[in-house]
C-alpha cells in the first residue's frame, strides 16, 4: 500500500499548488479568441460598449468559445439513442418546438460552440489594430509644438540590474519555485531568483491637443443620431489620443443657441426647436481663442449633426467656419440621420464642401446605423493620416 | 497525517487483503489525496500531467461551469498501470473514499486482465503518467525554443487526430515498403503479341519488374502514424509531438472501449468487498452503501426517464446477473476477453434490457424526442453507436500522390452519412499545416452525392 497525502502535508508544497494548467490553457484559449476578434474590428467598433468616462479605457466586447475541430459526422434529421425509464413504444418524451424546424434541440447542437462571454479590450489595442489594418504612418502632430522627451518605463525583467530596481515580488516566486522544484536547498534566496525590472526608453511626444466635439441638440437629434454621434466622437478622440500626451477636451451643445458642458452631461442635454450652427462655431471659435494658445496646442473640431439648418444661417456659418478653419488642424463632420439617401447633400454638408474646396484639412462622413461606424472611422483616419503627410 | 488520511491509511492494506481474498489479480495501487481543482484538472487532461493545449482550457472551463452549477462530482480517478496510480479527493468524506478505495481495487483488477487493457499495456508500456509528464515536459521545451504558434499548430493538428489510431496494428510499425516487385508479366500485345507467335521463338525469360509501390498499399486507417511518417516535410519534434499523442491515444482507447464492463465491474466489487468489510464500522457501511446506491443510480435526481444511461448503473447490473447466475469464475473470463461490444452484444439479454427498462428513441432535429420500436439489436446498436472507431468518423489514407498531396476517403458508408463539410474543412487545414502541401478529403454532402474537400480555400 502506499498513501500519499497531497493536500494536508505541511512538509512541502506540491507543484500543482502552485499553478492550474487549466487556467493557463484557459488564458490562452482567450489569447487566441482576441486574436480572432481582430479579424471583426468593424462589428467591435460598432458594437462595442462605449463607456463615456475617459479615464475609463476599455471596452466590453461579447465572444463566443473557439471550437476544437474534429471530424464528425454531419447532424442527421433523426438521430437515435438508448435510454431507460418508465416509457413503451411511440410515447413522445419530448415535444418538438414547431417554431424551429431546423433549428436544435437542446443540450444537442454544437455545445461549445453555443457559449458566450465577454472579453474587455484596452481601447489602445483595438486601435493598434485598427492602425495596423488601416496601414496608417504614426500621426505626426503639428510641427514646431512638439518636444520629444525621452521616457523610461519598466518593460520585462532581467537576472542582473541596480539594487533599486529589485523587483521583490518577482524574486520572491522564484525562489519560491526553486524550493519546490529542490526541497533540499539551504538557501532561502539566491543569486539566481534576483529578478530586476528592466527600464526602456520610449520617445514621447509632449505635446498638447484639444479636440472641441460640437452637437446638434434640437428636436430632430433623436436617440438614434445621437447614438451614432457619439460612438463617432468616442474612436475619434481614441485616435487622436493616441498621438498626444495630454489632450484638452471642450463639449458644445446647440440648437438656436449654443453652450458649453462637461463630458457627462453632454449626451444627455436636449434643446428644442430649430438649429442655428453659426452659434455652436462663434462659441468654439471663442472657446479656441481664449483658453487655447494656437503654439501650444494642435486643435480638432468635430461636429455631429443631422445636416438642417435654417437657410437664414447659412451665410453666418459659412463665415465662422472661415475663422475657425485656420485655427484648427482638422475639421471633422458628421452627418447623423435615419436613412442616407440625403448623403451630405445638406446645409451643413454643403458648408463642409466649402472647406473642402478651400484646401482646409478636414472630412465628412455620413452615418445612419450601426455599419456605417466603422467606414466613417476609417475614413477620419485615413483622411486625417493623408493630410498629415502633407502637413509634414 | 489528517484524520482522513490516518484512517484511509489503516483500511487500504485491509481492503487490498480482502481483495486477493476474494479473487481480484492487481497490480499494486498508489494512493494519493488530492485537492478537488486537481482532481478536476486530472479529469479535464485525462492525465495528471499532460501536454499543454488551448482546447483543455475550454474543457477545464466548462468543467468549472458544471461544478459551480453542482452538475459534477469527481470521486476518483485511477491510471492503470504498474503500479496503478489512483488519485482521492481530499475534500470527500472519509465513506466516500472509502468506497473509493473498494471500487479502484476493482479497476486495477480490470485493467490488468481484461485483454484490451493488456495489450495496450504490453506496447505502451505501465508507466504512462510518467510518460505523459515527460511528453508534456518536451512539449514545454520545444515551445521555448520554436515559439508558441509553431508548437500549437502541431498540437492543433495531433490532437484533433486523436481518435484516428488503429490498435488492430502493433504499436510499433514499419513503415510501407517503398518498391514492390510486379511479378506478372505485362501482357504482350501488338507487335510483341504477333513476333512471339513466330515458330521458334522462345519467350524471354520475365524479369521481375520492380516499381514503387503505392503508399499506403491499402487504406490506411492510423491518421497519426501516417502523417507522423510520411509528411513531406516533417520536424523531428513535430514528429516526436505526434507520435506523443498517438501513444496516449493508445493508451486512452481500451478505457473508451471498456467503459460499461470496467465501471460495471469496479462497482460490482466495490459492493462486494464493502458488504465482506467485517473490519469498518457498521454506520460506515451504511453510509457507504448510500453513496453506492448514488453511484449505480440510472436516473439523475428524481428524474423517472434518462436519456442517457449510467455506465456504472448498466454495467453494474449486468455483472451482479452473471456472477449470480454462472459464477464469479465464468464472469471473469468474460471480464478478460470483452470489451464493451462483445459485452453488451452477447450479454445483454431481453430479460435485464427489460428489468431495466431500456429502450431506443429516435429524436428529430425539432427536439421531438419518441420511444422506438422495442428490438434488442437494435437497443445494443443504439448503445455501442457512440463508441464504435473511438467515437469518430471513419476516416482513412487513401493515396499519397506524386506531387505531395495527401488523399483522405471518409468511408461515408459504413458511418451512414457525410461528414459535417465546414468542421472536415478546418481539420484539413490543421492538416495541411503540418503536412505542409494539399490535402483533400472525399466524403458525401448533405443530399448524399460525392463531395471532395479540401485544405484549399474553396472546393470544387
Amino acid at each position: 500500500m502506499f498513501l500519499q497525502d497531497g493536500g494536508q502535508g505541511n512538509s512541502h508544497k506540491h507543484w500543482y499548488d502552485l499553478f492550474s494548467r487549466g487556467t493557463r490553457d484557459w488564458l490562452r484559449h482567450n489569447e487566441k479568441v482576441r486574436e480572432a476578434v481582430r479579424e471583426h474590428l468593424p462589428e467591435m467598433i460598432a458594437k462595442s460598449d462605449v463607456l463615456s468616462k475617459p479615464e475609463n479605457r476599455t471596452v466590453q466586447v461579447p465572444v463566443k468559445f473557439l471550437e476544437h475541430y474534429r471530424f464528425t459526422l454531419r447532424n442527421s434529421d433523426e438521430q437515435s439513442g438508448a435510454g431507460q425509464g418508465k416509457a413503451k413504444q411511440g410515447d413522445t418524451l419530448r415535444q418538438g418546438k414547431p417554431g424551429q424546424p431546423g433549428g436544435q434541440g437542446e443540450g444537442g447542437g454544437d455545445g461549445e460552440g453555443a457559449f458566450q462571454f465577454v472579453l474587455e479590450f484596452k481601447t489602445d489595442e483595438i486601435l493598434d489594430w485598427l492602425w495596423e489594418e488601416l496601414k496608417l504612418p504614426n500621426l505626426q502632430p503639428k510641427e514646431g509644438s512638439n518636444v520629444d522627451v525621452d521616457e523610461y518605463v519598466r518593460e520585462g525583467w532581467d537576472k542582473r540590474g541596480a539594487r533599486s530596481r529589485l523587483d521583490r515580488r518577482r524574486t520572491m516566486k522564484e525562489a519560491i519555485k526553486r524550493r519546490t522544484a529542490i526541497p533540499d536547498t539551504p538557501v532561502p534566496i539566491s543569486n539566481d531568483d534576483l529578478r530586476f525590472r528592466q527600464l526602456a526608453r520610449k520617445r514621447q511626444p509632449t505635446t498638447n491637443a484639444v479636440v472641441i466635439f460640437l452637437l446638434d441638440v434640437s428636436s430632430s437629434m433623436d436617440e438614434h443620431c445621437r447614438k451614432l454621434a457619439k460612438s463617432f466622437f468616442f474612436w475619434a478622440l481614441q485616435g487622436i489620443r493616441r498621438q498626444f500626451s495630454h489632450i484638452d477636451t471642450v463639449f458644445i451643445a446647440h440648437s438656436v443657441e449654443a453652450f458649453e458642458f462637461e463630458e457627462e452631461e453632454f449626451f444627455q442635454v436636449s434643446g428644442q426647436g430649430g438649429t442655428k450652427s453659426s452659434t455652436a462655431l462663434e462659441l468654439a471659435e471663442k472657446i479656441l481663442q481664449e483658453r487655447f494658445d494656437n503654439s501650444q496646442y494642435n486643435s480638432y473640431l468635430f461636429y455631429a449633426t443631422d445636416g438642417e439648418n435654417f437657410s437664414n444661417d447659412r451665410e453666418q456659418s459659412s463665415a465662422s467656419l472661415a475663422r475657425l478653419a485656420p485655427l484648427l488642424n482638422f475639421a471633422g463632420y458628421a452627418e447623423v440621420s435615419h436613412s442616407n439617401t440625403r448623403r451630405l447633400n445638406t446645409e451643413v454638408g454643403r458648408l463642409w464642401q466649402q472647406l473642402a474646396d478651400n484646401g482646409h484639412p478636414s472630412g465628412s462622413y455620413s452615418l445612419s446605423n450601426d455599419n456605417d461606424i466603422w467606414p466613417a472611422i476609417k475614413a477620419f483616419f485615413t483622411d486625417q493620416a493623408a493630410q498629415q503627410q502633407v502637413d509634414v | 497525517m489528517s484524520d482522513m488520511s490516518h484512517s484511509l491509511a489503516e483500511t487500504i492494506p485491509r481492503m487490498e487483503a480482502l481483495a486477493v481474498e476474494q479473487g481480484l489479480k492487481f497490480f499494486p495501487v498508489d494512493f494519493e489525496l488530492v485537492p478537488p481543482s486537481f482532481m478536476m484538472e486530472v479529469a479535464v487532461y485525462g492525465l495528471p500531467v499532460r501536454m499543454p493545449h488551448w482546447s483543455f482550457g475550454l474543457r477545464w472551463i466548462y468543467q468549472m461551469i458544471q461544478h459551480r452549477m453542482g452538475h459534477s462530482k469527481i470521486f476518483e480517478v485511477v491510471f492503470p498501470g504498474n503500479p496503478n496510480r489512483a488519485y482521492l479527493v481530499n475534500t470527500n468524506s472519509l465513506h466516500e473514499n472509502t468506497l473509493v478505495v473498494a471500487h479502484v481495487l476493482g479497476h486495477a483488477d480490470f485493467s490488468r486482465n481484461n485483454i484490451a487493457f493488456a495489450r495496450s499495456q504490453d506496447e505502451v508500456g505501465y508507466h504512462i503518467v510518467e510518460q505523459a509528464a515527460s511528453h508534456a515536459h518536451r512539449i514545454e521545451e520545444v515551445i521555448k525554443e520554436f515559439g508558441e504558434q509553431r508548437v500549437e499548430q502541431v498540437l492543433d493538428c495531433a490532437l484533433s487526430l486523436e481518435p484516428h489510431i488503429d490498435t488492430q496494428q502493433p504499436f510499433n510499425r514499419k513503415e510501407f515498403p517503398r518498391k514492390h516487385v510486379v511479378e506478372d508479366k505485362p501482357a504482350a500485345e501488338g507487335f510483341h503479341a504477333r513476333y512471339a507467335d513466330l515458330p521458334g521463338e522462345e519467350s524471354a525469360p520475365s524479369e521481375p519488374r520492380v516499381s514503387n509501390a503505392p503508399i499506403p498499399p491499402k487504406p490506411e486507417k492510423d491518421l497519426l502514424w501516417f502523417i507522423a511518417h510520411y509528411a513531406p516535410e516533417m520536424e523531428e519534434w513535430e514528429r516526436d509531438i505526434f507520435l506523443a499523442v498517438r501513444k496516449e491515444a493508445w493508451y486512452f482507447q481500451p478505457v473508451f472501449n471498456c467503459q460499461i464492463m470496467n465501471e460495471g465491474w469496479a462497482s460490482y466489487w466495490h459492493s462486494r468487498l464493502l458488504r465482506e468489510a467485517d473490519f469498518l464500522p457498521s454506520s460506515m457501511y451504511v453510509d457507504c452503501m448510500k453513496t453506492h446506491s448514488d453511484v449505480v443510480s440510472p436516473y439523475a435526481g428524481d428524474q423517472q426517464v434518462a436519456l442517457k444511461l449510467n455506465p456504472y448503473h448498466v454495467g453494474y447490473v449486468m455483472w451482479e446477473k452473471i456472477i449470480k447466475e454462472q459464477g464469479v469464475e465464468s464472469a471473469r473470463r468474460i471480464m478478460e476477453q470483452e470489451d464493451d461490444f462483445g459485452f453488451i452484444r452477447n450479454h445483454l439479454s431481453r430479460e435485464l434490457a427489460d428489468d431495466m427498462k431500456l429502450f431506443s428513441f429516435n429524436a428529430k432535429r425539432n427536439g421531438e424526442i419518441k420511444v422506438a420500436e422495442n428490438s434488442l439489436d437494435a437497443l445494443h446498436e443504439n448503445i455501442l453507436a457512440p463508441k464504435f472507431n473511438f467515437g469518430a468518423p471513419r476516416v482513412f489514407v487513401e493515396e499519397l500522390k506524386n506531387d505531395g498531396t495527401l488523399i483522405l476517403r471518409h468511408e461515408s458508408g459504413i458511418d451512414g452519412r457525410g461528414l459535417e463539410i465546414e468542421r472536415a474543412r478546418k481539420v484539413l487545414q490543421y492538416i495541411a499545416a503540418v503536412w505542409k502541401r494539399p490535402v483533400k478529403l472525399l466524403t458525401l454532402d448533405g443530399e448524399d452525392n460525392e463531395a471532395w474537400i479540401s485544405s484549399e480555400a474553396e472546393s470544387s
